[in-house]
């Protein structure tokens, strides 16, 4: 599927994914790859977290008419021990920023970052003339797609998943995502 | 009771009420220490039977903070907003209405903790969304945090 005015021929390819497969150890990617990238990428588990009005966007991409299980993206998850990912919905405030660390430390590797919104991704509206906000998620845990808007619609939210996708599918058992606290295999 | 009746009974009640033209509620600036003594005949008199404390907030208007009360009373179905005005600023005090309307507790524990207004015979005046120790109060025009504030 594309995105509006976009060929699916350009959205299928990416430049700079090409490029980190490329320069990311060399390795052909083999049968067992192919085959973990496929699982991995196609039932990433979200947690259930949403901190505003962002929240309502993510859970209308849940809901019957986005509906983003089509896209293997599919049931909340209450425990961060079960989840895939988080999806940082809504602003971050100085007293939520340990409860987030917390949250992103108790899930399992492999784990993965959703910066979505303003306020997540920068701290958006609240950036200014505030003794409270947190300017952007990436100061508390490392974030894989940062998604704008205020609050992005849902077809972003798509989108933003489907480059979380992508970037899943280029992993490789030889050289594993690196994440900041440890390493599997 | 509509709220010509209900302007001549608050006036009536209160001679130093100072009344304000607003779109949406009947509104009136109490002098500081007649307000419990006007919220508990509101709330305990047959006719306006104020039951319900819907609101309370602060406001810093740089030359004095106020306190602003929303009441409604459910058997009635007649609103109306309360202003009580601080005459100093710096350790601006207003009488508590924890006594007659129990959510005022935690609402002015939230006023006391972001703008300072500190309320008489309050049970129990701690910081209520920020940490123990925190210096001063953001909400105040004048709060400086040069290290997490970014003027525009």
């Amino acid at each position: 599927m594309g995105i509006k005015n976009m060929k699916e021929a350009d959205f299928r390819d990416n430049e700079t994914l090409d490029l980190f497969k490329k320069t990311g150890g060399n390795v052909i990617v083999s049968t067992l790859d192919a085959i973990m990238d496929w699982g991995r990428s196609n039932s990433i588990w979200p947690l259930t977290f949403a901190t505003s009005c962002c929240g309502i966007e993510m859970m209308a991409t849940g809901a019957s008419r986005h509906d983003f299980a089509r896209f293997g993206i599919e049931v909340y998850r209450a425990s961060p021990r079960q989840a895939d990912v988080i999806v940082v919905a809504g602003t971050i405030v100085n007293k939520m920023a340990p409860v987030l660390r917390r949250l992103y430390d108790q899930m399992s590797d492999p784990k993965y970052v959703i910066a979505m919104g303003a306020c997540a991704v920068s701290g958006g509206p609240f950036f200014y003339n505030t003794y409270h906000v947190v300017r952007g998620v990436d100061h508390v845990i490392p974030v894989d797609v940062y998604i704008p808007g205020c609050p992005p619609r849902p077809e972003a939210l798509l989108y933003g998943v489907m480059q979380l996708q992508r970037k899943i599918k280029l992993e490789t058992l030889r050289d594993p995502r690196k994440t900041e606290n440890l390493k599997l295999y | 009771m509509d709220n010509a009746t209900l302007k001549d009974r608050i006036l009536g009640m209160v001679p130093g009420a100072e009344f304000q033209e607003t779109k949406q509620f009947l509104t009136f600036v109490i002098p500081a220490g007649q307000m419990h003594d006007l919220a508990l005949r509101l709330k305990n008199d047959a006719d306006l039977a104020f039951d319900y404390l819907f609101c309370l907030s602060g406001v810093d208007y740089v030359k004095y903070l106020e306190v602003v009360y929303h009441l409604e009373s459910t058997a009635h179905k007649h609103q109306l907003v309360l202003k009580v005005r601080t005459e100093d600023r710096e350790n601006g005090a207003v009488d508590t209405v924890c006594d007659i309307w129990r959510t005022a507790e935690l609402h002015e524990r939230e006023v006391y903790d972001l703008l300072g207004v500190k309320f008489n015979h309050h049970p129990d005046l701690r910081r209520f969304f920020l940490e123990e120790g925190w210096k001063g109060h953001p909400l105040r025009k004048d709060y400086v945090d040069e290290v997490n504030i970014v003027e525009l």
